[in-house]
């Protein structure tokens, strides 16, 4: 027997008292009293020393328990052996399932619980608590207020919510990053606050939660918001998007660009930012190891980043893939949906021109096949030159990659499996579609494929088919459009899909309220916007509402007539003069305004999101009004 | 005087000597995953009592021809260079030498670049040449990439 695996089993039966690993750097914690003398593994570099908690920590239970230092690469060594142990114990399982030996099958599948027991166990002393990485973060936001004159009051939540000791490494700059961008981009000056009506102190909230298999983390500040306006501006002029693409691109699409490589909207140049170089490395360190990045901005009333990444990277569930004779793992995060295609399926594979798309609820999604795509043995473009392609047999995984959808095509959905990922040899790192090899159970290995990268690699192919689906789609989809008059006897129009409910209400269930109007509806109170500035509610008789949601919370656009609902292809020929409009076009022969509905979801959302010190203001004015 | 023990070789009729001590293990090659999109002298990863492996053919390293027929199952050497492991597929390994480090020449200056990244010197025998293969230059991408 090897001295690693004797100690294994030795801090195994210490680990599994131990609920909650330690708050310090590669901590074990055994409770006092079933390990009254925590042993030292025999092997460890480190100096074993008890140390006794005290103080600081939120976490009352932690105070009594007693922990000793381990080496880092002692924990790592671990993990591999426990991995290898994983591996062998699956590979003794499909033996055993195999043959029929009743003897052999007990013993097994108790060896197999524990195998799993101490892959938990061992996985929980990697894990740290996330405050870990923002220890610093209070005196960083301290240096800051001097050096800026901004008063700044961190808030953080969520300290204790455990992450991999490996991810959190990888995070904790890009947080750190992200509170200083906060701190100096995001909140106003304390004259600027005041003068705002907003409290002279900002504050920056940070907190974090588990959900699923993820850590979710957001930096929330009640700054100023992301300038719209600006950033539109600075992207056509460092002609990132084009002029058009700058007045059809929503809010949230135009803030998403501050994740672009190079830019930056800061008219000077800070030592805290403003040098271009940033989100986008955050947002590229975020997404190496699988995270998402997204904000929710408003202006004057501050932003709200939420960045959502896995709690582990060591070991991943994976679908197992064939394409051609080779089997591939997909990591199951970036699977969307799986569809079977061709014979017996509602689904088929359809080609435009070279390209292959599918058919999905009335959507048209381009498709990689993987085989060809990888030039795998044996694999031709199978669907590209055959004229069998209806009956064919096939599976398409939905990937999402960024904003964007595709579909990758396989030849068979093998298995799902808990994978150990492991690093490629530096002579294979260059491929970037592989983000790494696992062995199965079997023992063969099989190579994991990125998403991203493959997405990228298949880029050509997928763009000439987006750019055919979007053609095809105007072609052949018409939109459900509904044409309404919001004020004055011009017609206006809005899809249909981005309207929740119609409502004809009773114009005395409004209720008015320091100055505004709102409905109880469906046991929520819902701000009435109106459709244009200086436009009144009907007084008698029913008002006519168009519901719209905004992440869970409902507004009203109160119109003055609803007039029709039509089918029709929606193609806009002249561009938008004013706020709100997405440009005009022809509908059933009459010249219609289409509405850009997230203006007025953003309205809407800023009477929700309000903050109170606002209120303060308005009473505060209508007392010297009153005096 | 210092006196290594190098392992020999045997690749197109060629003599090439590794030194032992760098040598983890050599075994035959069952079952290997190719690879796609990777370098043409890549031939695949495969499972080496749990470790992946990177399994490099010389022949194609080295530019020279396909491995015939008559050697069926091919022969690999592990080698373990900054912490990725690595295999070098061979035609055949020989006896392992004592050689004397000092008497190695330089190797000579018109081989192509392929051979000249790779080597660390020529050792004279009585009736044949050895040449001593640089481990980190037939693996490490630096190297390869320069040439390149």
């Amino acid at each position: 027997m090897r001295p690693g695996e004797v100690s294994s089993a030795a801090l195994e039966a210490a680990f599994q008292s131990a609920p909650a690993p330690d708050w310090m750097y590669g901590d074990v914690s055994p409770k006092a009293e079933i390990a009254p003398a925590p042993q030292p593994k025999p092997d460890s570099a480190a100096p074993a020393k008890t140390v006794a908690k005290s103080g600081e920590s939120e976490d009352a239970a932690l105070k009594t328990e007693q922990s000793i230092r381990v080496n880092v690469d002692v924990l790592e060594s671990l993990m591999t052996l426990v991995s290898e142990m994983v591996l062998t114990r699956n590979q003794l399982l499909q033996i055993s399932r195999d043959r029929d030996d009743a003897e052999f099958t007990a013993p097994l599948a108790r060896l197999s619980a524990l195998t799993g027991e101490l892959q938990d166990s061992v996985m929980k002393t990697r894990m740290q608590p996330i405050g870990a990485a923002w220890k610093k973060l209070p005196r960083v936001i301290r240096d800051l207020s001097n050096e800026l004159g901004k008063k700044i009051d961190l808030i953080m939540e969520g300290e204790a919510t455990e992450l991999d000791r490996q991810v959190l490494e990888l995070i904790r700059d890009p947080l750190t990053h992200m509170v200083r961008n906060s701190a100096d981009h995001g909140l106003e000056g304390p004259e600027e606050r005041v003068a705002r009506g907003k409290n002279a102190e900002g504050k920056i909230r940070l907190s974090a939660y588990h959900e699923g298999g993820f850590i979710i983390i957001r930096i929330a500040d009640d700054g100023r918001g992301l300038n719209t306006a600006r950033i539109r501006e600075k992207l056509v002029e460092k002609s990132l998007i084009s002029k058009q693409e700058a007045d059809t691109l929503t809010e949230a699409q135009i803030h998403r660009y501050i994740f672009a490589p190079g830019f930056s909207t800061a008219s000077k140049i800070t030592n805290v930012s403003g040098r271009g170089v940033g989100m986008d490395v955050v947002r590229t360190n975020i997404e190496t190891i699988g995270g998402q990045i997204d904000l929710l901005s408003i202006e004057g009333q501050g932003t709200t980043f939420t960045i959502k990444i896995p709690l582990t990277l060591a070991i991943v569930s994976a679908l197992i893939v064939r394409a051609g004779n080779q089997r591939f793992a997909v990591p199951q995060s970036s699977v969307l949906e799986l569809v079977r295609t061709g014979q017996n399926s509602e689904y088929r594979i359809e080609r435009i021109d070279k390209t292959l798309v599918l058919r999905l609820r009335e959507q048209l999604l381009p498709l990689v096949e993987l085989g060809p795509c990888l030039n795998v043995k044996d694999t031709k473009l199978r669907f590209i030159q055959d004229e069998t392609i209806l009956s064919t047999t096939a599976y398409v995984m939905v990937i999402q990659v960024g904003e964007s959808r595709f579909g990758l095509v396989v030849t068979e959905v093998l298995d799902t499996e808990e994978i150990v990922v492991k690093p490629l040899a530096n002579m294979l790192r260059d491929i970037a579609v592989f983000s790494g090899a696992t062995i199965l159970g079997d023992g063969s290995v099989v190579l994991i494929l990125d998403p991203n990268a493959l997405s990228t690699h298949a880029g050509r192919l997928l763009e000439e088919a987006s750019i055919q689906g979007v053609g095809k789609q105007v072609k052949e989809n018409t939109t459900a459009l509904l044409i309404f008059k919001g004020m004055g006897s011009s017609l206006k129009a809005v899809p249909l899909s981005d309207i929740t409910r119609l409502e004809q209400i009773d114009c005395d269930r409004f209720e008015i309220i320091d100055g505004r109007v709102a409905l109880q509806y469906r046991g929520r109170l819902m701000p009435i916007v109106p459709f244009a500035d200086g436009m009144s509610l009907v007084t008698e008789g029913v008002q006519p509402l168009l519901v719209l949601n905004t992440q869970g919370y409902p507004m009203g656009l109160a119109v003055e007539t609803i007039v029709d609902v039509v089918e029709e292809t929606l193609r806009l020929e002249l561009s938008p003069d004013k706020e709100g409009v997405r440009g005009t076009a022809v509908i059933s022969g009459r010249a219609c305004e289409v509405i850009d509905t997230n203006h007025y979801r953003l309205k809407g959302l800023s009477e929700h999101l309000r903050p109170l010190s606002t209120h303060g203001e308005t009473e505060k004015s209508l007392e010297i009004s009153v005096a | 005087m210092s006196i290594k023990d190098y392992l020999t070789i045997v690749i197109e009729g060629q003599l090439f000597g590794i030194e032992a001590v760098s040598i983890h293990d050599v075994f035959y090659i069952n079952e290997m995953t190719p690879v796609p999109l990777a370098r043409e002298d890549v031939d695949g990863v495969l499972n080496l009592r749990g470790r992946i492996v990177t399994a490099v053919c010389a022949r194609k390293r080295m530019g020279m021809g396909p491995r015939p027929d008559s050697i069926p199952n091919p022969l690999a050497i592990a080698l373990e260079i900054n912490g990725d492991m690595y295999a070098l597929i061979v035609d055949s390994v020989s006896e392992v030498m004592k050689l004397d480090e000092n008497r190695f020449h330089q190797p000579p200056g018109n081989l192509p670049p392929r051979w000249s990244e790779t080597l660390k010197g020529v050792y004279q025998l009585e009736n044949d040449l050895l040449i001593l293969l640089e481990p980190s230059g037939l693996f490490e991408a630096t190297i390869i990439a320069k040439a390149a």
